[in-house]
């Protein structure tokens, strides 16, 4: 690790304060306020801090937080790991995390696709794991074809630095492209709405099962190193590691695959890694299981169509549902995107509509032809299911909204 | 109706499927179906041939270069401007609303619609982004429009099509009136989906495609739908 200048040392100590300061007081973890302080200071604080050490940065629109955590457990078969683990995953949010684990040469970083330009040039990674891009937040966010251009233009800068990225994600596959260091990973792709046309040239992607091909141009599935097959990930050498996760569905197999490949490139095999992944049974409330009033309550996150299909893939069968939606300013305050997801596998069991914009999902859901209720909040949802098993899916600030009824459950 | 079945097509979804436009199909059918009308959905990607007798077709919205490529397979193809000029139903959101159109621009650069509404459109001063609403044209008799809109451009009706609705929320066209219709040919800049917060829109087209009047259509249970609707009058003021 590289010393420090002076400004920088009074930067950090100033940093921690104030995010000791924050947290103390109630407002949060103190991330954002004290990287705030500390790059005020020292506006370098981020690459001093970074310097000299091995940084990974986890980016894409779905998986991120997920997949830093996975990453971070696995490396932590290697001694301590710095990590942003409450999803601050702005710069402020970076510097916090490198500056309160200053000992630990292994630092695992989830990126805001928008600042992965920017983290690239200042926190100098080893290696960069690219999920996947897909429509979120339209009235807000950059439209995906400009951020992958944006992630394609960064990346061409820096062809030397190794990336471990999505075969499966045409947009993902582009972004990467030009760089000289790729190991694919076959993250799977359930939602394809963004890749119908070609990322490259415009013309239409042809899809054989997995496989998809641009016919004009040629650009294709690149063969992955890495991929999921039924409960084990299968390492470049073809060697098949079980995974024994915590967390539900197939896209969470694919963030742990992507997870091993990061800490393989960190010199942790995989074999060392997969056991802790298990340890992983929630992540800031996403997938905890609370309970109340002999309702065992499983909480999904998700922020975006391609979030709320793989939240339909997780469900236990026939087990009852809420549905919360709210439209606040980290949300987007477009709901039309619930008209890109389809609701049909939530058919046939109870399902309950809560959140500030529960009346567009009753008329989603009418449309779709799934019966539901609508029901004032969690509260109200718990008592309208029978004792036993409910799962809750739920975007960002409605998900916050009820770990907050749970006492903020991790 | 051409056929015992209404068909609905959605044009280019392939280019111009953002936010949720695709719901208008949904309600489409769905509130025909409801009615007993059957209907036939069909998704025509841009690299194949458009029908020329379906009888309602929706084009949806999307960013600069999707939309001007699919301006161009549009005039090329013929059939929406073939199908318009037989009376059947268009409805456009955004981007699709824009290339109906004499002409608009998409990535700074001036591009040919299909001139189907004697508009154009340009860029405004800055994004509009946010919920509007504001009371229908008389003449089309449905009651407040409400929806959300996203677009940097602005459009300019010109005297041969009237504007949808005037604004009293938001910014539309240019801040005073929003969308545009003639004849059966129906633009919006609105999201939401716009047919989802504007069920009598839908049924109105539905009533225009089967040649019937809107009120001799069977009358739904619109209760979530007009909750809805009052919900996010209610949040402007
Ligand atoms: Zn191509």
């Amino acid at each position: 690790m590289t010393n420090l200048s002076a400004r920088a040392k009074f930067a950090t100590a100033m940093l921690r304060t104030a995010a000791t300061l924050s947290r103390v007081s109630g407002r949060g973890d103190g991330s954002v306020i004290g990287g705030r302080v500390g790059l005020t200071i020292e506006p370098r604080l981020l690459s001093m801090l970074a310097a000299g050490r091995q940084v990974a940065l986890i980016s894409g629109t779905n998986g991120k937080t997920t997949t830093t955590r996975f990453t971070a457990a696995a490396l932590e078969a290697a001694g301590p790991v710095a990590t942003n683990s409450f999803g601050a995953n702005m710069p402020t949010g970076h510097t916090t995390a490198l500056a309160k684990a200053r000992d630990a040469v292994n630092c695992v970083l989830e990126v805001d696709e928008h600042y992965l330009p920017r983290l690239l040039n200042e926190a100098t990674p080893q290696v960069i794991a690219l999920l996947n891009l897909s429509r979120d937040q339209l009235d807000r966010a950059m439209e995906v074809s400009g951020l992958a251009a944006k992630w394609r233009t960064a990346l061409s800068a820096a062809p030397d630095v190794p990336l471990i990225a999505n075969a499966d994600d045409p947009w993902v596959t582009w972004a990467a492209g030009a760089s000289s260091r790729v190991t694919w990973v076959a993250g799977g792709q359930r939602w394809q709405e963004d890749s119908w046309v070609c990322p490259q040239c415009g013309k239409h992607l042809d899809r054989y099962g997995e496989f998809w091909r641009c016919t004009a141009c040629g650009l294709s599935r690149p063969s992955p190193h890495w991929a999921v097959e039924g409960d084990s990930a299968v390492t470049p050498d073809g060697r098949r590691i079980p995974l024994d996760l915590r967390l539900p569905g197939q896209v969470n197999r694919a963030n742990a695959v992507t997870a091993l490949a990061v800490a393989s490139a960190f010199g942790v095999p995989p074999e060392a890694a997969a056991p802790r992944l298990s340890e992983v049974k929630s992540v800031a409330g996403r997938y905890a299981v609370v309970r109340r009033d002999g309702r065992r309550v499983r909480l999904l996150l998700s922020k975006n169509p391609a979030g709320w299909l793989e939240a339909f893939d997780m469900l236990e069968p026939r087990c009852p549902v809420v549905l919360a939606l709210n439209a606040r300013e980290v949300d987007g305050f477009d709901t039309s995107w619930i008209y890109d997801v389809d609701f049909s596998p939530v058919q046939g069991r109870q399902v309950l509509a809560i959140g500030d914009r529960r009346m567009d999902l009753a008329v989603r859901l009418e449309v779709n032809g799934v019966r539901f209720e609508v029901v004032e909040d969690i509260a109200a949802a718990i008592q309208a299911v029978p004792p036993g098993d409910l799962e809750v899916i739920a975007n960002y600030t409605a998900f916050q909204d009820i770990r907050a009824e749970f006492d903020r459950v991790n | 109706m051409s056929t015992s079945m209404l068909r609905l097509v959605w044009v280019y979804p392939d280019l111009l499927s953002t936010y949720g436009d695709r719901g208008n199909l949904l309600i489409l059918s769905h509130r025909a179906e409801s009615r007993g009308i059957l209907t036939e959905s069909v998704m025509v990607r841009s690299d194949q041939a458009l029908p020329r007798q379906a009888d309602i077709y929706l084009i949806g919205g999307g960013e600069d270069g999707p939309q001007s490529l699919a301006a161009e397979k549009l005039i090329a193809d013929g059939a929406v401007a073939e199908a318009a000029d037989a009376g059947r139903v268009v409805f456009a959101v955004c981007a699709g609303y824009q290339i109906l159109g004499t002409s608009f621009i998409a990535s700074d650069r001036e591009c040919a619609g299909l001139g189907l509404l004697d508009m154009r459109s340009d860029r405004g001063p800055s994004r509009a982004v946010g919920e509007l609403a504001g009371p229908v044209n008389p003449a089309l008799g449905l009651p407040t429009l409400t929806g959300f809109e996203n677009h940097g451009g602005r459009t300019h009706l010109g005297p041969e099509t009237a504007a949808l609705a005037n604004v009293s929320h938001g910014i539309g066209n240019d801040g005073s009136t929003e969308g545009a219709f003639r004849g059966k040919v129906v633009g919006t800049y609105l999201h939401g989906p716009a047919l989802a917060r504007n069920p009598a829109l839908a049924d109105l087209l539905l009533a225009w495609a089967v040649g019937r009047a809107p009120e001799e259509l069977p009358p739904l249970d619109d209760r979530w739908a007009q909750q809805l609707r009052q919900e996010r009058i209610a949040a402007l003021v």
